[in-house]
């Protein structure tokens, strides 16, 4: 510094400075903030799996994925997760042929044809429908679902699949039309307009040009909607029953994993026992099909979107 | 030869039809909630009173049940999960989009959250229950509960704080840089506090999940039935979507159906209330600042 | 908040049909007075072979220029030439941006400002800076002035006081805020704003003050009242300033550097520049053939 001239010397020097402990230290705090979320990912999948592994020790894979009797409780115990993930299935099924055509008109209608003032008013609405808690849904599906079901066909159960597809319908509807109407509404005019201008009618254009335009979108919001809809648990271990079994009928009741879990845990399961270890093998198969669905839907986000500028 | 009035009769008259369908779609699903949330109320009349709120659960008479145990639950439960859950993902969020550079790991470490994000709460409810309640034998109590919550809520967190982050103007970066401020006094002066109203909205949304998730507080082993507040943070508790829960699988008609309505009315007020704070900060907060 | 004190009162403004807070230019400063010994003066930043790199992309080619103190240098191209790029290489903004690369010196008092050592929270509080956006801090007037010396340590109130003060009246906007410390400066209008920003940047007491297009998005009236700032600071303080308009460089500067394509062209005496151009690029741009 000895060259530097005089007009530095009664102000701090551009290097040294104050040691700033602080901002490193900063730094290393905010680091391990974003590395706890990569802890809880990787003690998910730890616990998951070294339960999973000593419940596999005693029950063969190929019986777990191909078995197709759920019987945990009895002597001697069947352990074939078929019945569970058929039930899973079937809700699931049921949820997305009512909800995926009835979201993606809804998303049309708003993102298309609303007026400001109705989309103003309808997306929060949908908003606080997207946030009543899943208990409530299973206390309607309970109440005043299952007896319409019931009195439409009188040979239904009580609690059956048809039930909790109704209520996941409802639940997974705001997600798929507010995922859906963002992606509509991206759709540059200019797209509208040059088939306006072909002479199309209203329904030319959505159907023909802005719907396949926003397509990866749309099969997103699907499938993120489809991965709630496997992992929903109250609504569903209310509604649909708990008896495991492999049918295709909407109107029995079945059992889905994750009624399979609550099921479990309600009763005080003593750890180290096979009781215990079937939840995290439920649970493992669970956790593999929603990230599954979520990385496939994160995957078309970022591979398959049309560009515009 | 002119195309016009040429071929597809009934072109307009589908269009026409096609945006009827659609309305109905969108009115239908609002309509039949709107229709259900209706009955519900009228099975809760008469039920929902100031004996409901102030007493504790019954087994004998549905007319002495009340949400007290549950609504002291559930307000130390979101408390909790507030407090741990809101430092952490802040801070994860201001290390994503302030500190760490357009490198893997931040493609990684996004990727990871947006995946936790899709994770069902009954797997945290299991994660809770291997790692809390057994592996650190906290037992299940409301420490165990908040930990739990906290990990279903932390992505939202995350995510909001992100995004509120990223809309914070990079010239009021630069203009912080430009005065010889450091990244932290940069953060900590101008870009949180710019940022705040998005990050409370985040955070409110975040609680009110916690407060309606039942399945992770089931599969904790969360006690159903209690007759005490909980004292400390290890004693047994219950919440209010627990007790909505348990009274919905009671086989009693009393409790299935007018209890749990009552107590579910109870929840969603405080859900309402919990939004409305946060259309209020929002509107506070953000009519201050215009870009 | 209460401001210091309060030198006029709101009906004292409005009795005065002209008061002296908006003077005509030229009337008030004497842009003529000519600095005619450029070469004599200490040069406060010297820049040496200076190339500088976006990813792959060469944007800056070996420029060497030399500020003298106390003058104002103006740097002039047609846009996409890099000037603003040279300018915040002077701070070290540059270093924000991911992937970018310097090689040769740039050096601030004969130390070189990208040698490992350097302290660049330091250097930015000895270089101000004002951007080609007014861009003031959601905050009130008087903690946009105060961040600078707030985050350089003071803490002790009726110093800051002083400091908001002094350097709102140096910017010449204090006659018109002194009674409002408190409001919002998003409240203040366009050419408000952006002498608030130059207030702000001359808190922490700089040695040299970038300015980047500082009036490009200004009225004319608000654009003279910049240009007359430039001119009464430049007795304290060494002003770089990038602007696309020849007749503000003409008016406001000492020295003109002239860029082209990334590479320093022609540098000089302002008016020898503007009156005998040693280059034909030089003179094809400011007689207008493009640009």
């Amino acid at each position: 510094m000895s060259s530097a001239p005089s007009v530095t010397a009664e102000k701090p020097v551009v290097s040294g400075g104050p040691r700033r402990w602080g901002e490193p230290l900063m730094h290393g705090l905010l680091w391990l903030c974003a590395l706890a979320s990569v802890f809880v990912t990787i003690s998910i999948v730890l616990i998951l799996l070294v339960e999973s592994l000593e419940f596999f020790r005693q029950v063969s894979v190929v019986e777990f994925l191909s078995g197709t009797v759920w019987e945990p409780h009895a002597t001697p115990a069947r352990f074939g997760i078929l019945p569970l993930a058929c039930g899973t299935l079937l809700v699931t099924a049921g949820a997305a042929i009512i909800a995926i055509p009835m979201g993606l008109g809804a998303a049309i209608y708003l993102s298309e044809y609303a007026t400001p003032v109705v989309r103003d008013v309808l997306k929060p609405v949908l908003e606080i429908l997207a946030g009543i808690p899943s208990v409530v849904f299973g206390y309607l599906a309970i109440v005043f679902i299952s007896p319409i079901v019931r009195s439409l066909f009188p040979q239904a159960d009580v609690f059956n699949a048809l039930n909790a597809s109704i209520v996941v319908a409802i639940m997974i509807l705001p997600m798929i039309v507010s995922l859906s109407e963002d992606v509509l509404r991206s759709v540059p005019r200019s797209l509208r307009e040059g088939a306006y201008a072909l002479g199309a009618t209203k329904l030319d254009v959505t159907a023909g040009v802005v719907v396949p335009a926003a397509l990866s979108g749309i099969m997103a919001s699907f499938l993120l909607a489809i991965a709630r809809a496997v992992g929903e648990t109250m609504a569903v271990t209310l509604a649909a029953g708990k008896r495991p079994q492999l049918t295709l009928n909407p109107l029995e009741s079945i059992q889905t994993m994750t009624a399979y879990i609550v099921e479990t845990t309600k009763g005080d399961v003593p750890r180290g026992t096979l009781g215990y270890q079937t939840i995290f093998a439920v649970g493992l198969t669970l956790f593999l099909a929603t990230l599954a669905l979520n990385v496939l839907a994160q995957w078309i986000l970022k591979h398959m979107r049309e560009k515009y500028e | 030869m002119s195309l016009a009035g040429r071929g597809r009769p009934y072109a307009k008259a589908a269009s026409a039809a096609f945006a009827y369908v659609c309305a109905l779609c969108a009115f239908a699903s609002v309509a039949v909630l709107l229709i259900l949330i209706g009955q519900m109320l009228r099975f809760a009349w008469g039920w929902l009173d100031f004996q409901f709120l102030t007493s504790f659960d019954s087994q004998l008479s549905a007319h002495r049940a009340g949400v007290k145990a549950a609504l002291v639950g559930s307000v130390y439960l979101i408390a909790l999960t507030a407090l741990f859950t809101v430092p952490v993902g802040v801070g994860a969020a201001v290390y994503l989009e302030e500190y760490a550079a357009r490198s893997r790991w931040r493609g990684f470490v996004q990727t990871n959250i947006a995946n936790l994000a899709g994770v069902p709460s009954i797997v945290y409810g299991i994660l809770g229950l291997g790692l809390f309640v057994r592996g650190m034998h906290l037992g299940a109590g409301v420490l165990a509960g908040a930990l739990t919550l906290s990990l279903v809520v932390l992505p939202v967190v995350i995510l909001a704080s992100q995004e509120a982050l990223r809309a914070v103007p990079n010239t009021i970066r630069q203009a912080s840089f430009a005065l010889g401020a450091t990244k932290w006094q940069t953060i900590w002066h101008q870009l949180l506090p710019a940022a705040l109203p998005g990050i409370m909205t985040g955070v409110i949304l975040a609680i009110s999940r916690a407060l309606g998730e039942a399945a992770p507080l089931v599969a904790i082993g969360a006690a159903g039935f209690v007759m005490f507040l909980p004292a400390g943070v290890n004693d047994k508790f219950t919440a209010l979507p627990l007790q909505i829960y348990n009274w919905t699988e009671n086989a009693n008609e009393e409790f299935q159906f007018h209890v749990a309505a009552a107590g579910i009315i109870v929840l969603l007020v405080m859900l309402i209330c919990l939004n409305a704070v946060a259309v209020y900060l929002r509107y506070r907060f953000g009519k201050r600042i215009r870009w | 908040m209460t401001p210091p004190s309060k030198p006029q009162s709101m009906t004292e403004l409005t009795a005065e049909p002209k008061p002296r807070t908006l003077p005509l230019r030229r009337t008030t400063v004497d842009h003529s007075r000519v600095v005619d010994d450029l070469l004599d003066r200490p040069q406060k930043v010297v820049a040496r072979d200076v190339n500088f790199f976006y990813g792959e992309h060469h944007a800056l080619h070996d420029v060497s220029l030399s500020i003298p103190q106390n003058c104002v240098t103006a740097l002039i191209g047609p846009s996409g030439c890099c000037k603003s790029t040279f300018l915040r290489c002077i701070n070290r903004m540059n270093d924000m941006i991911e992937g970018t690369r310097l090689s040769g010196q740039i050096l601030l008092d004969d130390v070189d400002i990208y040698r490992p050592r350097t302290d660049v929270v330091e250097l930015r509080k000895r270089v101000g800076m004002v951007f080609q956006k007014s861009n003031p801090f959601p905050k009130s007037i008087y903690e946009n002035v105060a961040y600078g010396p707030k985050v350089a340590g003071i803490r002790q109130r009726s110093q800051l006081d002083e400091i908001v003060e002094k350097c709102l009246r140096r910017a010449a906007l204090w006659e018109e805020v002194a009674d409002r410390l408190a409001a919002s400066a998003l409240q203040l209008s366009g050419g408000q704003q952006q002498r608030l920003c130059i207030a702000r940047a001359l808190a922490t007491d700089p040695d040299v003050l970038l300015m980047d297009e500082p009036a490009s998005a200004l009225d004319p009236k608000s654009t003279a009242r910049i240009e007359d700032l430039i001119f009464e600071l430049k007795d304290s303080y060494t002003i770089v300033i990038v602007t696309h308009t020849m007749k503000q460089a003409a008016r406001v500067s000492d020295q003109t550097a002239f860029f082209y394509e990334g590479r320093l062209v022609e540098v000089g005496a302002t008016t020898d520049v503007f009156t005998k151009p040693r280059q034909r690029q030089t003179e094809d741009y400011i007689t207008g053939r493009f640009g």
